[in-house]
């Protein structure tokens, strides 16, 4: 059923004369597509309402004689963590509350926040398993769908072994979920196992953590209040973290604050910003050593912060000498005297802050871009303290919990890596004997090589495996066969790049398994016939469990109804899964179930025992409770828990690193590398975790350390050995030192602060007022790196041709089991850009999230977003004879790629570079593909995806897709 | 005297649009009636503005003046409201009405229009206070709960403030004096006859 109709033409145009004046003159983004919607769709729904306006589908309107539930959760968007407050009558989630006791929203939502209650009504959910049967979807049972997956995921198993099923999980899984799946697909054997971090911050991570330690943001958005200078590069929190601009904006306002936003795109957030600098797309390295020339050059830079804790940043000033303002201006488009009046605003009215987002990070040189970025800020000090910091704004609701409980190929939970310490480790923690795991794999060298990501997947669908790759050359994947079945819970189906490829993968898989609250792209989008199954998963409002929002507190939702429809949460769903494959008792050893649900408290318990690593250890269940209960009692800038509650001293949410057993109550880690704060005041150094010396210079800080630490100097991180040596080990109490010798025996030296299961090490290096993992440099100089010190590269599909002998990308390689291609695509710029020649990025709406199946099925959002469109500059639509409003054909360089889509001619964009939302699906190449959902399930609005024309392109690093910069034609259509 | 007034401030205003469906999730409205909306300035310039608008709850309210069925009257809190049974759908007030406040479902074939509907400020109609009846027709009275509107409690950068009139015109006066900048009550000569003087 649609709900938009397209007759009343006499209604849209009076209407829409009466608009006119409202929107300023001109028609604005939303003013075109609302017109649409209030002349033809929106008064044609009232149809069968004449005269009531409201109307509350299950509850009625409340009954104050009823008692009224209020229970508390977060909002299941952005990583943000916004509390939402629901009211739940007889069962039924009746309104929505503000939760003004929240420190981080302050009762404050955006449009999908303000909106969540819909989503668990849920007109258009999944409402029972299905299964696609001769190309008709028919509902089948919990006990028959389970049945059938799991006999088909172990025939896969016999005869192309463990590898060739793709496990692809969620960041809108809540921790224990995520930790779950990761150990789920442990136990069945793979590493081939992903998350959207691949496809967000996958290069933020990488970078940061390369850089100094960790992957995640340093700061909060609360302590950006304390910020004198802000940049926002490639980011756009205005629509995408809408609420962090409370804190912005306050900042802005309060400290009087400059707020510079660097964006090939005219942001709403520019829009307030004090500057705004708009850049080439794909060129923040020559943006950001364009800085640091100014800064070298005029001596702004932080000298006793580079000296006491920055390693090889003169390998740094090399580079940034090439970037003189002509050769900035010649690759950026960003004139001389602007570069040098934000490089002096950042340097020197400080404290400085940098935000960024996908704009950074979704690159082939990503990884490099977030190592870039993260120098300017070394460079000027800008690193531990408040109002400082990369404060990187994360995409989804716990996109960072499931970063950290290694959703990921390339490690097990809390970054432990896949080498055998690792797996040893999560033996001991999980109680399953390491032969039996090792087992589960194809073999030893399987288990400790990383998977393939979740970019690749369809390349390893049609790519054959090693018992099939004579006569493939390069073109084959490095594990026995190839992906024969996909396991996909809670992932829209057209987040990644390269569509008319993924689709042949699609109908090339034995198996496909969707479980999601929606049907999602993935459903229709091929022409699969057989072997489809959906499987309807609860949101995680119908479910208990922690997320950890950007800044890295963990916040605890609790369960507000019962899931709704036939469906169940992702801890039976999983549960259910471990049961028909035979290995649920081995994995739920530790952790009680009920009727088939596993208890979330206990796998929270189970993290809390393992995660040592980040400090994700100290944050029980009943500690998480609690900071909910006293929301109230946090202050708002500095979150921490207010004198002679019963939160004290706590930050809020306790982000991680919380140091130690949740009995030794560390309060959390504000900021980290904060050295003006103990260690047990949530304090820190850099990571020490690339070894203590390098070419004859040290790797260890110089004369800086964390407030009270008894060594005031660098050190490295804690082992028994080290211990040992500085005669500390004594201070272990028997029960730890018990433990430590029954887990490590012989081997006891190498027990260290990362893998004693005691937490003693922990306890006792903290009690001398040192850091666990030790007090090093951060690292300007990424040894490890394709690119140590980041080098511009021009992007694979690249308008500017000129430069691409100056700047070339990284010649073909291999990585991640795959082939990888660099210069070999590249070099077809050359040709492409004669027929493609206009720059195509994407982003997002703020209506509507990522690959947007579970808002655009909200009507709410929905009516205010309801066409697909193309944002295109007045210079380019005019020589094209596009106007405003018209359809248009957009091409890509691969596939005879082609999308029909609405054009909205906007100065927003600079001439020569278009740009798209990345949230619809459900048209493919023109053909409206809403009858292939499964009835009553398909989304309010459908459009055309921006990744049905995005190119080839990969980061290095971590197989990041290239989103923002490639090639595209536009034509009237 | 005191009176209750909504005030958008520009400068904070991101067009997130919280306060539209914080109002279709409050009261149900159905798509297609807008009881609030955003509309942005300069759409993609410099200068780029936006605005939230509903109703403004006018002192001397310009579409009482024109109804010929004076179906409007105005709360204690000079809340603006209006009685269902009694409208017409005759639509002067959307011609009266400065901020197009009033709405209109479609009833029927050949543009036939329904019973007008607005913003009630969360105060519900003439119909005893949180009963069904009142609930169908105009959604929740979170007023007679003690509540101020959902929309301007949810915004995101607490850029809409609804309340006291002299209270939400002294913290946004306070707001322009610390920030040093401020483009003004936007809407609050034509709806309350006077601005804000910071």
């Amino acid at each position: 059923m649609l709900i938009k109709r397209s007759d009343g033409k006499a209604a849209r145009q009076r209407l829409a004369s009466a608009y006119q004046g409202l929107s300023g003159g001109g028609l604005d983004r939303r003013g075109f597509l609302r017109q649409a919607g209030l002349g033809g769709a929106g008064l044609a729904a009232l149809g069968a309402l004449p005269v009531l306006t409201a109307r509350r589908a299950e509850a009625g309107p409340t009954n104050f004689a009823q008692p009224i539930t209020r229970r508390k959760n977060m909002c299941t968007h952005c990583s943000v963590g916004c509390s939402v407050i629901a009211e739940v009558q007889n069962g039924v989630w009746v309104g929505q509350e503000p939760a003004w006791e929240s420190p981080i929203n302050r009762g404050t939502h955006c449009a999908k926040g303000a909106s969540v209650r819909e989503i668990v009504h849920g007109d258009r959910r999944l409402k029972y398993p299905m299964k696609l049967v001769g190309g008709e979807w028919r509902r089948i049972s919990w006990a028959t769908a389970v049945e059938e997956i799991g006999t088909k995921m172990a025939a896969i198993r016999a005869s192309s072994g463990p590898d060739s099923v793709f496990m692809l999980g969620s960041a809108k899984f809540t921790n224990e979920a995520a930790y779950l799946f990761r150990k789920f697909s442990a136990f069945w054997g793979t590493n081939n196992v992903d998350h959207q971090a691949r496809i967000c911050h996958s290069t933020t991570v990488a970078g940061v953590a390369n850089t100094w330690g960790y992957g995640a943001q340093t700061n909060s958005y609360n302590d950006i209040r304390n910020a004198k200078t802000m940049i926002i590069m490639g980011g756009n929190p205005a629509e995408a973290h809408p609420v962090s601009l409370q804190h912005v904006l306050t900042g802005k306002e309060l400290n009087r604050a400059n707020l510079i936003v660097i964006d090939p795109r005219f942001t709403r957030t520019a829009a307030h910003a004090t500057e705004y600098v708009r850049l080439r797309p794909g060129t923040d390295i020559p943006i950001m050593w364009g800085m640091l020339w100014h800064i070298f050059r005029n001596g702004w830079e932080d000298k006793k912060f580079i000296a006491e804790r920055v390693h090889g940043m003169e390998d740094v000033r090399k580079e940034v000498e090439k970037w003189d303002p002509a050769e900035v201006e010649r690759v950026t488009g960003v004139p001389g005297a602007q570069m040098e009046r934000i490089s002096k605003i950042f340097a020197t009215e400080k404290p400085s802050t940098l935000i960024w987002c996908m704009g950074v990070t979704q690159h082939t040189v990503g990884t490099a871009n977030v190592r870039a970025l993260c120098t300017l800020l070394l460079a000027t000090g800008n690193v531990g303290s408040p109002g400082t910091g990369a404060n990187i704004f994360r995409g989804h609701t716990n996109v960072q919990g499931a970063t950290d409980l290694g959703l990921d190929v390339t490690t097990l939970p809390a970054y432990y890596g896949l080498d055998e310490n690792a797996w040893r480790h999560w033996c001991r923690v999980w109680e399953t004997d390491y032969a039996w795991m090792q087992g589960r794999f194809g073999s030893k060298a399987l288990m400790e090589l990383p998977g393939i990501p979740s970019t690749r997947w369809f390349d390893a669908t049609l790519m054959p495996g090693e018992r099939n790759k004579e006569g493939a050359g390069e073109a084959y994947v490095q594990q026995p066969d190839n992906y024969k079945g996909m396991v996909v819970f809670g992932h829209g189906g057209n987040t990644v790049t390269r569509m008319p490829e993924m689709l042949k993968g699609l109908e090339k898989l034995e198996l496909l398994v969707v479980a999601d609250p929606h049907p999602t792209t993935f459903s229709q989008i091929s022409n699969r016939r057989d072997g489809t199954y959906l499987l309807p998963i609860c949101t995680s409002f119908e479910m208990d469990g922690s997320r950890t929002a950007s800044n890295r507190s963990l916040q605890w939702g609790e369960k507000i109804v019962e899931p709704i429809f036939e469906s169940k949460s992702d801890y039976e769903a999983i549960y259910l899964l471990a049961k028909k494959l035979g290995f649920a008792d081995r994995m739920f050893k530790n952790i009680k179930v009920e009727n088939d649900q596993p208890l979330a408290e206990d796998l929270l318990r189970e993290i809390n025992r393992g995660a040592w690593s980040i400090g994700y250890t100290g944050q029980s269940p009943e500690r998480l409770k609690l900071h909910m209960a006293h929301q109230d009692q946090f202050d708002i800038v500095t979150l921490r828990g207010k004198a002679g509650t019963p939160v004290a001293g706590d930050f809020y949410g306790m982000p991680w690193p919380c140091w130690g057993t949740p009995e030794q109550k560390h309060p959390g880690t504000h900021q980290l590398y904060n050295t003006n704060l103990h260690v047990k005041e949530g304090g820190g150094t850099f990571r020490a975790r690339f070894g203590v010396e390098r070419n004859g210079q040290t790797l260890l800080a110089e004369g800086s350390y964390s407030k009270g630490s008894e060594i005031q100097d660098g050190y490295p991180e804690f082992t028994v050995a080290v211990l040992k040596r500085l005669g500390w080990l004594e201070e272990l109490t028997e029960r730890e030192r018990a433990s430590i010798e029954f887990h490590f025996g012989p081997n006891i030296d190498r027990a260290s602060w990362a893998n004693d299961l005691s937490g003693g090490i922990q306890r006792v290096v903290m009690e001398h007022g040192c850091v666990p993992y030790g007090n090093a440099k951060a690292r300007a100089n990424a040894w490890n790196l394709p690119d140590p010190v980041p080098v511009h590269r021009e992007p694979i599909y690249t308008s500017r041709t000129d430069l691409i002998a100056k700047y070339p990308t990284l010649p073909d390689r291999r990585g991640f089991r795959m082939p990888h291609l660099g210069v070999s695509v590249q070099n077809r710029s050359t040709t492409v850009v004669k027929d493609f020649p206009i720059i195509l990025s994407s982003g997002r709406l703020v209506e509507y999230e990522g690959g947007g199946e579970e808002t655009r099925s909200n009507k709410w959002l929905a009516e205010l977003q309801q066409d697909m469109f193309v944002e295109i500059n007045p210079a380019d639509a005019a020589a094209r004879n596009i106007k405003d409003g018209s359809w248009v054909w957009v091409m890509g360089p691969e596939n005879q790629s082609k999308a029909k889509m609405k054009a909205l001619v906007t100065e927003r964009v600079a001439a020569g570079v278009a740009w798209m939302p990345f949230h619809f699906g459900g048209w493919w190449q023109g053909e409206d593909r809403r009858k292939y959902y499964p009835a009553g399930t398909d989304p309010v609005v459908l459009g055309e995806s921006v990744n049905s024309i995005t190119t080839y392109g990969y980061d290095p690093v971590t197989y990041m897709q290239e989103t923002k910069c490639t090639l595209c034609q536009i034509r009237a259509a | 005297m005191a009176r209750m007034k909504f005030l958008c401030d520009a400068d904070r205003c991101i067009e997130c649009n919280a306060c539209v469906t914080a109002c279709k999730n409050e009261h149900e409205v159905p798509w297609g009636i807008n009881r609030r909306r955003v509309v942005t300035l300069n759409d993609g310039k410099p200068g780029e503005r936006s605005i939230s608008m509903a109703c403004m709850h006018c002192t001397d309210a310009p579409c009482a003046a024109v109804c010929p069925v004076n179906c409007f009257y105005t709360t204690a809190d000079a809340i603006v409201l209006h009685d269902k049974d009694l409208c017409i759908g005759c639509g002067y007030c959307f011609y009266a009405c400065p901020f197009g406040a009033p709405q209109y479902p479609r009833v029927g074939n050949f543009g036939g229009r329904g019973k007008m509907d607005k913003c009630t400020y969360c105060a519900g109609g003439p119909q005893a206070d949180n009963s069904a009846a009142e609930y169908i027709q105009y959604g929740a009275n979170r007023i007679a709960e003690g509540k101020l509107p959902l929309c301007a409690e949810m915004c995101s950068t607490k850029a809409l403030l609804a309340g006291d009139g002299d209270i939400i015109a002294s913290i946004y006066r306070e707001r322009v004096t610390k920030r040093g900048y401020g483009s003004g009550a936007w809407g609050w000569r034509t709806a309350y006859k006077e601005g804000v003087q910071a």
